[in-house]
């Protein structure tokens, strides 16, 4: 199999020793890595040190006269507040659905442009142009002249089926943000597929064409596998980015009506800056820290593996 | 072989249904490219407007409204000077770990991509906090420091990932001519690595410029990045759409443009190498 020679010629290059470095050359490695050490570390444990902190007293901007140790009230505040369950809910089903959504349509796509056609390249760039698209142009191209319920593009096209126009914002506001993050992401998708399909070993297509393999079985038992690494790849990290989607939200819906389309990251934001209630907002990140530390375990062990250090 | 049709019905058919599809998905910006030069009326007619004679009024307005130029340069400028600054960090951490390997360098690696994985939401109060009291809320100072270290990790990997390229033995050549340490950075690796850093300069300039957690957050009218000057036009206030699309279309064509130049380093940089 060429992916595993390839494996084992990379292993097999790195594992060779490096020459043992100089005495005089050994406090200059570590002198080059402080200081990117200790920026991220104090860029990680400042803030995490502060938001325990600040989760554990009476920390309202509005009443700055209530101090003093609360043990954990702030937390039963934000855990037991009824937009919680909703928000969790939610960035569930945002999560769900973006990953599925980008996943599926992206593996078409990325099978559809595969091989050569007329005009493959100029295809290559309009697809991938969304996702460059800042998060608040993104949010508001979609809320104005697409999603407008009189003068929006899909109304139009509901009114040419002869349809009555969606009230997108108001009727589907977690779907409509759906849409929008999908929009964006599918092209990520998409590109990470493609280049992945890049390294097919070629032969052996050619060969399961010979036999006659349908396209069907050439899906099942060569393309699928080989995308195997790239879907967990996308899956992880679109899971990083989406679990606290938040420009979208905050242009669009303000998460509403009502928490129809409040997340988790959301919520926090609209406790600390729109209630003033640092401490609440503080329990709620740490919450969040929590959640993104269970995707991330999955992440480091993925990209781990493939690390040939 | 018999000479077959240049263009079988399988080609046909995979073109048009690719071309469709990329149509579709490519509307929403052409959309918006159209609108930028439509008059406010044009903008909203109904049924839509496919042919009219384009305007440049809305990009002129936009400017004297909203002052676009002023955010313009808070763009350039906090994304530019944070890339520098990471570069400046990140390429000498990079370099270390990719020649020097140590017992620990793989984990200190994972541990740099684990900072990456925190939710910005999750440090939000601690850094509101201390930005004000530094005075540094609504500042460029404070946006550069914050897309500096939100962007770090990713520097180091992809750097690193470049470094690691580059064959040992020009660096054991080098060091048995009599080079340096110095030397040996300067007038070895770093020759042979302007390809890792321009890259990876061209990745954090992308993230910057698109980043809105923070700018929307820690900042307004004096160091208001594009992200929040279209943010501010969510206000239901009137309809101006077609100034809205010129605001847009100023705030991504430049990056777009660098977006399709750098697509290839972006998946490297974005799955950590994962993906080759």
């Amino acid at each position: 199999m060429c992916r595993v020679s390839a494996r084992c010629a990379d292993t097999f290059l790195y594992a060779l020793p490096v020459s043992e470095p100089l005495p005089m050359n050994r406090l200059l490695p570590r002198l080059l890595l402080t200081p990117a050490v200790a920026t991220l570390l104090l860029w990680m444990l400042v803030p995490l040190v502060m938001s325990v902190y600040f989760s554990v007293i009476r920390y309202n901007l509005m009443q700055p006269e209530q101090t003093g140790f609360i043990g954990f009230e702030n937390f039963e505040y934000f855990l037991t507040d009824p937009s919680f369950s909703v928000a969790v809910l939610n960035t569930i089903w945002l999560l769900g659905s973006v990953i599925v959504i980008t996943v599926v349509m992206g593996a078409a796509l990325a099978l559809l442009i595969d091989e050569a056609f007329p005009g493959r390249a100029v295809v290559r760039l309009l697809l991938i142009s969304p996702f460059f698209v800042m998060p608040t142009v993104n949010a508001l191209l979609w809320k104005h002249m697409m999603m407008h319920p009189i003068y929006g593009a899909l109304a139009q096209v509901w009114i040419f089926f002869g349809a009555t126009p969606l009230e997108w914002l108001s009727d589907f506001p977690l779907g409509s943000i759906v849409i929008m993050v999908a929009w964006q992401w599918l092209p990520f998708a998409t590109l990470i597929f493609m280049t992945a399909l890049q390294s097919m070993n070629r032969e052996q297509l050619e060969a399961a064409r010979m036999d006659g393999a349908t396209y069907l079985q050439q899906l099942r038992y060569l393309y699928i596998p080989h995308l195997g690494r790239s879907i967990a790849v996308v899956v992880m990290i679109e899971m990083i980015f989406l679990l606290s989607i938040f420009a979208e939200i905050f242009t669009t819906t303000g998460g509403g009506p009502g928490d129809a389309s409040t997340n988790v990251a959301f919520l926090i934001f609209k406790q600390a800056l729109l209630n003033f209630d640092a401490g609440v907002a503080s329990a709620g990140a740490l919450f969040a820290v929590l959640l993104a530390n269970i995707a991330a375990a999955f992440l480091i062990r993925l990209v781990g593996r493939n690390l040939d250090t | 072989m018999a000479a077959r049709s240049k263009y079988p019905p399988a080609l046909i058919l995979r073109t048009l249904i690719a071309w469709l599809l990329t149509l579709l998905l490519f509307f929403p910006l052409a959309w918006l490219i159209l609108t930028a030069f439509k008059t406010e009326l044009q903008a909203i007619a109904v049924p839509p407007l496919l042919w009219f004679t384009p305007t440049l009024d809305n990009f002129r307005e936009v400017e004297e409204r909203s002052d676009y130029l002023l955010y313009a340069r808070n763009s350039l400028i906090t994304s530019v000077v944070s890339t520098v600054i990471g570069l400046l960090i990140a390429a000498p951490a990079a370099y270390s770990m990719a020649f020097f390997k140590g017992r620990h360098t793989k984990n200190i690696l994972m541990w740099m991509l684990s900072t990456k994985m925190m939710p910005a939401v999750g440090a939000l109060v601690p850094i509101y906090v201390l930005a004000q009291q530094a005075g540094l809320l609504d500042t460029r100072t404070g946006l550069i420091i914050i897309f500096m270290l939100s962007n770090l990790p990713i520097m180091v990997w992809m750097l690193y990932s470049h470094f690691k390229d580059i064959p040992h033995e020009i660096l054991e050549a080098a060091r048995m001519d009599g080079a340096n340490l110095w030397q040996e950075f300067y007038r070895v690796t770093l020759p042979l690595a302007l390809g890792g850093l321009a890259s990876t300069g061209l990745l954090c300039l992308v993230l910057s410029w698109n980043e809105a957690f923070w700018s929307l957050n820690l900042s307004s009218a004096k160091a208001g990045t594009l992200a929040t000057l279209i943010a501010s036009y969510s206000s239901p206030e009137g309809l101006f759409w077609a100034k809205l699309s010129a605001a847009s279309l100023m705030a991504i064509a430049p990056i777009v443009v660098f977006g399709w130049f750098s697509q290839k380093q972006l998946v490297q940089g974005l799955t950590f190498g994962a993906v080759k």
